[in-house]
């Protein structure tokens, strides 16, 4: 079966038509927002991080009709009205290198921007361990860490 | 102005595609018209297959096609590209490695069938609709038990399942050595099976132009033209002019992109036959049963010692484990790549190896991050520990009793390397000076005071990187030479593109290429744009393995730079009516000896477009230079890792309380991103060393199939990291530089399991196997109660 | 995923009639449905959206207990200042569930109904002695796990809310696999006004009570009573992760490390 749903998608008005068991992830894709990647099938890698209703989620555990209403960031809706065309947080991840092939990255930085969102001054073990569900097989967590303490800070001084 | 130049820590220009959601990976691409592939899979490790029965799975909804092994009766089987030879001299066995299995299965995962449809859910539909008969077949899953008579044998042509017995070094000056030994240390030891497990699983589209009868491979690879040669030559039978092979965006690699893969081939085969595009993207857990596998030895190592703990001898003998078939680059691994690494850092004066290799009904093992090197420096690094230990010597001490001194270089070892250059000692010094080796035992006793046992463990690494001199490597059965290429065009108007046969997934190629030329050049930074993974573009080169992209590619781009300057130089001496012999080039300008003409290196990049003004009696023109570089050598990054670590005696928990590299890379281009390369390496030691480790059952079935089981190091499981590095410039490449991409991995699984050995050394512990997970550590600590 | 309808009922009632038809299934956070739905290990003809019915939603105090809608996400329990302030064990242990993701859409109803035997919440629920309301009726939650995924629950027989009594104090220590997250191990430790209960989830099929510990802890509610207690691990759950013994031993461990945690 197929229905349409509608949704804020990065801060514009989409509709799509989705089959009942379409996952998220893949609605979204094939809409273009390829930033939104999938590294697993068992909704541990968190390269599909997205935020819906302000949120972080698992777009590849989540069927697209229950965003119907609801409204959707992905990694393609922070730089919008950003200096140097980038979110603090995505500036922070530049800056200390805390990305290398760059699959898992907007993820890392959806969950991270949550992350500040809940805790605006995180230490790095809560970093470390708010991060769990994000995995990266590159960096070693080592700069993204010292990015994400960094994107606070720019995020608290905006 | 920024500062952009060799050795300045320069934000990666890629980043900013990779942070909006820009980047493209070969998922992101969708070709119009595109079908779906879905391929069906053994579920059994060994089986032969006595019937398929398509039928009614052709009838469903959206079906284009269905293929199985007869439709690929004209095409070759998945090629190997090395060679090893028996002791006796006699080649290895090298069986088929069919592209969808020919009326046998050999591994959980091997591909049977190949389902296309309009979507890829109607593909999936459709294979669930196949029925297949099998036999199930006793499989051989243990290396040991495959070598005996009574196993399963895995090839009927191969008539057991023993791949190679290879052996290198002095057998006879070995045993004589061990006769007369003061002290022997023994261990048995395994490497244990990782899965590389990057980001992005693996994907290909095939694309057939009927037009020109050009087909094109969009694929997740590391070597683009690696992959065009092998399937184009050996799989499919297409020239080289009609295939194209795009490896645009990778999401890591780690050697696992190396191979040409079956599903490659399939896609650019039906791409063909259908006259569509044709898509496949695997998922994760397809992945764990159809990526190359990584490490898998089994090791006894004997170590030889004077009564001052001078090494006199080492032997070992090696199964290793090739999985099924034979991998693109499986046979090098455990030789080439593991056996003449056995001298480490040290004097030891004779060595003597055997390895045998073992085919087993598991999915292909070959090359993974470091790939041999981490298990040679394993071996060594554990074996001399337990030989301190054991002639009670600070583990340090007794290294530093053995290292080659630098005024030993070039040093020949006994395994067939001649190291060129390098400062262990100094190396060692500055780790122990930075880890605070002396301040160790204050450190156990406050640990001690909490309840926790604190562990120190230190390894010394080396490894042979900028894979590989190709007389050398010819030699030993490569059956490609392992050069680089560059391509460096001058645009008219200045800027500059580098086409290189480097590939980058991950590594910044993009930015630390563009340094070395903007700097050689005096140009601006952005004036330099680096394409590469796309063998429509870039000349034939052979990627990205083995730490060789700055020292092999590097050295390329510095020789195609080096052409255009000096053709650029004959150009500005026409200009500037001076003899070229007295036109120095400096800061981008060209200037004539002891006067003040000068002249820009933009105008004169114009000026051979637009060879008005010219001397084209002597000269061509164009500003355009391509270098083939052929290393004379291999390079040899070493170095010093220290850790420290503390386990919980309650539950065996083990914790990495601080982790200390000092590297030798030779020169650095970017420190910011070597120190990153640095970190993923050490996060990969380290889980492989505490956290992963790939199970199959006794039946042969995958037991760590996804990340429930599989455990991946996540962000809470590993500490920051401390790094710093020691220079001695590579001796024998243009840069000076070693490569620093796989040196993490290399050192620090020793340095991990000494620490943990050392933490309970009250508690009669000498050997703990990798991963040491928290039962094995429990069930130790109970042992060493008892 | 194989084909099926979605349907969101916003009131109880419509849920009801929906699961009464052939092959349905009711969806809360759909955190384990989904991944299995996704690798074709289950097929349905309909699912049955149960997060937006009103219901089953909110977190209301008495002066005895403290209810949670089914419907209620592990994170806004992690969060809740009430559970904090009355039951802090209850909001640890919501956030040691999985990662901040999947406890984004995960909920206390969905979690207890598919009696995962290495979840968390079971131990709560047993260990905190909660009563589980459906639709239909109230079961007490020592009634409530049947077998490995197996719970009292009929058929269609909705979860609405569970009602956690405040204890005294309360402790939970979970020794988690390291690649899945899930409990190896799982110990809640309890003192209430009526006696002890420790409930331990991960170590067998399903969860369970462990009435010597129980015992010990009458006496003295402190680490030491219990960490020398062995119990039999005879039917636990064993894989390459841990082996019987080794659940077993945990079991003692974590139950003191969750006494530890109750008394601080």
């Amino acid at each position: 079966m197929t229905v349409s749903i509608s949704f804020q998608l990065n801060g514009t008005s989409a509709q799509l038509d989705v089959a009942d068991s379409q996952l998220l992830v893949e609605a979204l894709r094939q809409h273009g927002s390829t930033g939104t990647h999938i590294g697993c099938d068992t909704s541990q890698c968190g390269a599909c991080v997205i935020h819906v209703d302000g949120k972080s989620v698992k777009s590849c555990t989540m069927l697209a009709v229950q965003v119907d209403g609801k409204s959707v960031t992905t990694i393609e809706g922070l730089t919008q009205g950003q200096a140097e065309d980038m979110h603090p947080m995505q500036q922070a991840f530049k800056q200390h290198h805390g990305l290398q092939c760059g699959y898992c990255t907007p993820g890392m930085v959806m969950s991270a921007i949550d992350l500040v969102n809940h805790n605006p001054d995180p230490d790095e073990k809560q970093i470390r361990e708010w991060l769990e569900g994000n995995i990266c097989r590159c960096t070693g967590y080592h700069n993204i860490v010292k990015a994400v303490k960094h994107g606070a800070q720019m995020m608290r001084e905006v | 102005m920024a500062k952009t130049g060799i050795g300045e820590a320069v934000a990666r220009r890629e980043d900013y595609r990779f942070l909006t959601g820009q980047g493209k990976y070969v998922d992101d691409i969708n070709l119009f018209n595109q079908a779906h592939a879905w391929i069906v899979r053994s579920p059994f490790a060994h089986a032969t297959i006595n019937s398929i029965d398509k039928d009614d799975a052709a009838q469903m909804p959206g079906v284009v096609a269905i293929y199985t092994s007869e439709d690929f009766s004209g095409a070759g089987g998945v090629p190997c590209g090395w060679q090893v030879n028996n002791k006796d001299g006699s080649p290895m066995n090298e069986p088929k490695h069919p592209i969808l299995a020919e009326g046998k299965v050999r591994h959980v995962g091997d591909p049977v069938a190949l389902v296309i449809a309009q979507t890829r859910q109607q593909a999936r539909n459709a294979a669930e609709a196949i029925i297949i008969d099998y036999t199930e077949l006793a499989p051989a899953i243990d290396m040991k038990a495959a070598l005996e008579p009574d196993s399963a044998v895995i090839h009927d042509e191969v008539g057991s399942n023993l791949c190679f017995d290879w052996e290198l070094g002095d057998k006879a000056a070995t045993e004589a050595a061990f006769e007369d030994a003061h002290h022997v240390t023994r261990l048995d030891l395994i490497n244990n099976r990782l899965v590389a497990n990057p980001m992005e699983p693996r994907a290909a589209i095939g694309d057939y132009d009927s037009s020109t009868g050009e087909y094109t491979l969009y694929t997740t690879s590391q070597n683009p033209h690696v992959i065009r040669l092998l399937m184009g030559a050996f799989v499919l039978n297409i020239p080289e002019h009609k295939l194209r092979v795009y490896a645009p965006d990778v999401g890591g690699g780690f050697g696992s992109k190396i191979y040409h893969y079956a599903e490659e081939a399939m896609m650019t085969w039906a791409a063909g036959q259908l006259k569509r595009p044709v898509k496949w993207t695997a998922e994760r857990s397809e992945s764990f049963m159809s990526d190359a596998h990584g490490r898998d030895h089994v090791t006894h190592v004997e170590l030889a010692l004077d009564e001052n703990g001078k090494f006199l001898a080492l032997r070992c003998n090696t199964l290793a484990n090739m999985g099924a078939y034979l991998s693109t680059f499986a046979p090098c691994v455990p030789t080439y790549l593991h056996a003449t690494l056995l001298a480490g850092q040290y004097t030891t004066p004779v060595i003597y190896c055997e390895i045998k290799a073992v085919f087993t009904n598991t999915v292909p093992v070959d090359a993974y991050r470091g790939a041999g090197r981490p298990e040679a420096t394993y071996l060594i690094e554990r074996v001399v520990d337990v030989a301190a230990r054991e002639m009670n010597i600070d583990p340090a001490e007794l290294r530093r009793r053995n290292f080659i001194q630098p005024d030993q270089f070039p040093y020949d070892t006994p395994v067939a390397l001649t190291y060129d250059t390098g400062n262990y000692e100094a190396t060692l010094d500055q780790a122990m000076e930075a880890a605070d080796y002396s301040g160790f035992e204050a450190r156990k006793r406050e640990a001690a005071a909490r309840g926790k046992l604190r562990g120190i463990g230190l390894s010394c690494y080396i490894e042979a990187c900028g894979i590989a001199p190709s007389n050398v490597v010819g030699a030993l059965g490569a059956r490609a030479g392992l050069y680089e290429v560059a391509t460096v065009r001058v645009n008219p108007t200045g800027s500059v593109t580098v086409l290189t046969g480097s590939h980058s997934h991950g590594q910044g190629h993009e930015t630390t290429f563009a340094q070395v030329v903007s700097d050689m050049l005096g140009i601006d930074y952005d004036a330099v744009d680096i394409v590469h993974g796309d063998t429509a573009k870039v000349p034939f080169g052979m990627g990205t393995y083995g730490s060789r992209s700055i020292a092999v590619g590097g050295s390329a781009i510095y020789r195609s730079v080096e052409k255009v300057i000096s053709k650029a130089k004959k150009i500005a001496a026409h200009l500037m009516e001076a003899d070229v012999s007295d036109i120095e080039f400096e800061n981008g300008e060209f200037k004539v000896a002891g006067t003040d003409k000068a002249t820009a290196f933009g105008d004169v990049a114009l000026t051979a477009y637009v060879p008005h003004n010219y001397p084209l009696e002597e000269l061509e023109p164009g500003l355009e230079e391509t270098s083939f570089y052929d290393p004379a050598n291999f390079t040899y990054p070493a170095g010093t890792y220290i850790c420290e670590v503390e386990i919980d005696p309650e539950t065996g928990v083990v914790e990495v309380m601080s982790f200390h590299a000092s590297d030798d890379f030779g020169n650095i281009i970017n420190p910011m991103i070597v120190e990153g390369q640095v970190h993923g390496g050490l996060a990969q030691g380290i889980g492989q060393a505490l956290l992963e480790r790939c199970v199959y059952d006794e039946q042969g079935q995958l037991l760590t199939g996804s990340y429930m089981d599989y455990c991946m190091p996540r962000a809470d499981d590993l500490p920051s990291f401390s790094v710093d590095t020691t220079v001695t410039a590579c001796t024998h490449n243009p840069l000076g530089v070693k490569g620093c991409g796989e040196a993490g991995a290399i050192g620090s699984p020793p340095a991990i399991i000494n620490a943990v050995v050392n933490a309970l050394s009250d508690y009669n512990v000498t050997h703990i196997d990798m991963p040491a997970t928290p039962m094995k550590v429990w069930q130790h600590l109970s042992n060493g109660r008892g | 995923m194989y084909q099926f309808a979605y349907h969101h009922p916003d009131n109880l009632n419509q849920a009801k009639e929906l699961l009464t038809a052939e092959e349905s299934k009711p969806i809360a956070g759909g955190m384990t449905l989904i991944p299995t739905l996704k690798q074709r290990l289950a097929a349905y003809e309909s699912l049955v959206d149960l997060s937006s019915i009103a219901e089953l939603q909110g977190i209301s105090e008495t002066s005895e207990s403290i209810r949670i809608g089914a419907m209620t996400t592990h994170s806004d329990v992690h969060h809740s200042d009430t559970i904090k302030t009355k039951i802090p064990a209850l909001s640890h242990l919501a956030g040691s569930i999985g990662d901040v993701q999947v406890r984004n859409r995960g909920t206390l109803g969905g979690s207890i109904a598919n009696a995962d035997p290495a979840a968390d919440y079971p131990a709560a629920v047993v260990g905190l002695g909660a009563t589980i309301h459906t639709a239909e009726r109230d079961i007490a939650a020592d009634n409530f796990f049947t077998a490995l995924f197996e719970t009292a629950l009929k058929e269609n027989e909705i979860i609405t809310a569970v009602s956690f009594p405040v204890p005294e104090k309360a402790g939970y220590a979970k020794f988690a696999n390291p690649a899945s997250r899930y409990a190896i191990v799982g110990v809640m430790a309890v003192k209430t006004r009526s006696g002890i209960r420790v409930a331990v989830t991960g170590a067998a099929g399903s969860v369970f009570r462990v009435p010597e510990m129980e015992q010990a802890l009458g006496d003295a509610f402190t680490a030491d009573a219990v960490r020398g207690i062995a119990v039999s691990s005879a039917e636990f759950n064993s894989d390459m992760h841990a082996t019987a013994d080794y659940r077993g031993h945990l079991v003692s461990v974590m139950a003191a490390r969750a006494v530890d945690a109750a008394n601080a």
